[in-house]
């Protein structure tokens, strides 16, 4: 299978690799995983006072298609309102970095990953 | 003979998770004898087809038995269960995937220091793990016949046995690579 120019770029030059403090009151942090590949995504946000997503991190172990939808998460996201980050559709994703229909649940498990990340944050700040 | 029959069936065994790994090796003998396209020369072609399908659905049937994950997955799937279902935010708890992601870092390092002697040591780790959860499982299965918690427990088990096939490749490679440099010398 040959990979989109797109995802081997976000592969080979992968943006905002690393992780913030989970337990910073700014940070929601997102675990997802795909138990049939094995893969698992950590997703980072850190939130400014006004709820805009300053900033971004990941990790991911999975393949090519996995990271490049996790790199390209951590770009969209940063400058968005967490209520808009939760508008991006894995179809997005998926559009963006040509992926193959076989890999389409590397973008479904990219967008659940922002969904757990507002999810933490928004606990953390419901109290 | 019937083909559509399920597995557990065809060998003449209760469909539970913990399985008598004695008779399901003699049934499948049993079973391979009687429908081995060898016996089938002088049949019609017809036949002949039909014999290769048995064959065929009969080894599935053993592979999918003896391994206790694909057994699993194929007792959650009789009872009308996807453990492979779309992830779902929040599917895994937080914690085993967090160790998970810290289990494939250790690789990764062990791998890029061509460490084999760490490497085993993961491996035995994770295998006494993976031991353990198998045993869980049996319970939820044949004991409390919780099918939801049984869900939840193989797919863990297929993140782990993910890993350890992970590991098991990074030490053929390093194996392959010591044998090539030996080779050289």
């Amino acid at each position: 299978m040959s990979y989109s120019v797109k995802v081997i770029d976000h592969y080979e030059n992968p943006r905002n690799v690393g992780g913030f403090d989970k337990d910073e009151e700014d940070v929601g942090t997102g675990m997802v995983g795909a138990p049939a590949c094995g893969d698992v995504m950590k997703l980072q946000i850190k939130v400014g006072k006004d709820g805009v997503i300053e900033d971004a991190r990941f990790k991911t172990y999975g393949c090519g298609s996995a990271i490049a939808s996790s790199s390209l998460v951590t770009e969209w996201v940063k400058g968005k309102t967490v209520e808009e980050a939760l508008a991006i559709r894995n179809t997005q994703i998926a559009e963006e970095l040509a992926l193959p229909p076989v890999k389409i649940h590397c973008s479904i498990l990219a967008e659940d990953a922002i969904k757990a990340a507002v999810a933490d944050y928004q606990k953390k700040h419901s109290a | 003979m019937d083909l559509t029959c399920d597995f557990f069936t065809l060998f003449r065994l209760a469909p539970r998770f913990r399985l008598d790994v004695a008779a399901l090796a003699a049934r499948y003998l049993e079973l391979q004898n009687s429908v081995h396209p060898d016996r089938f020369a002088q049949a019609g072609q017809a036949e002949r087809r039909l014999s290769m399908q048995w064959a065929a659905r009969v080894n599935e049937a053993y592979r999918t038995l003896k391994e206790p994950l694909a057994r699993a997955q194929y007792l959650l799937r009789l009872a009308g269960r996807d453990p492979e279902a779309a992830s779902g935010a929040l599917a895994e708890d937080t914690d085993f995937l967090m160790q998970q992601m810290e289990w494939r870092e250790e690789v990764r390092q062990a791998r890029q220091e061509r460490s084999m002697a760490a490497l085993r040591e993961l491996r035995q780790r994770l295998a006494r793990e993976v031991q353990a959860q198998y045993e869980a499982l049996a319970a939820r299965f044949d004991d409390e016949h919780d099918l939801a918690a049984a869900v939840g427990q193989t797919r863990r088990l297929m993140f782990q046995e993910k890993l350890r096939a992970e590991i098991d490749d990074a030490l053929a490679f390093l194996e392959d690579a010591e044998d090539a440099e030996n080779a050289g010398a």
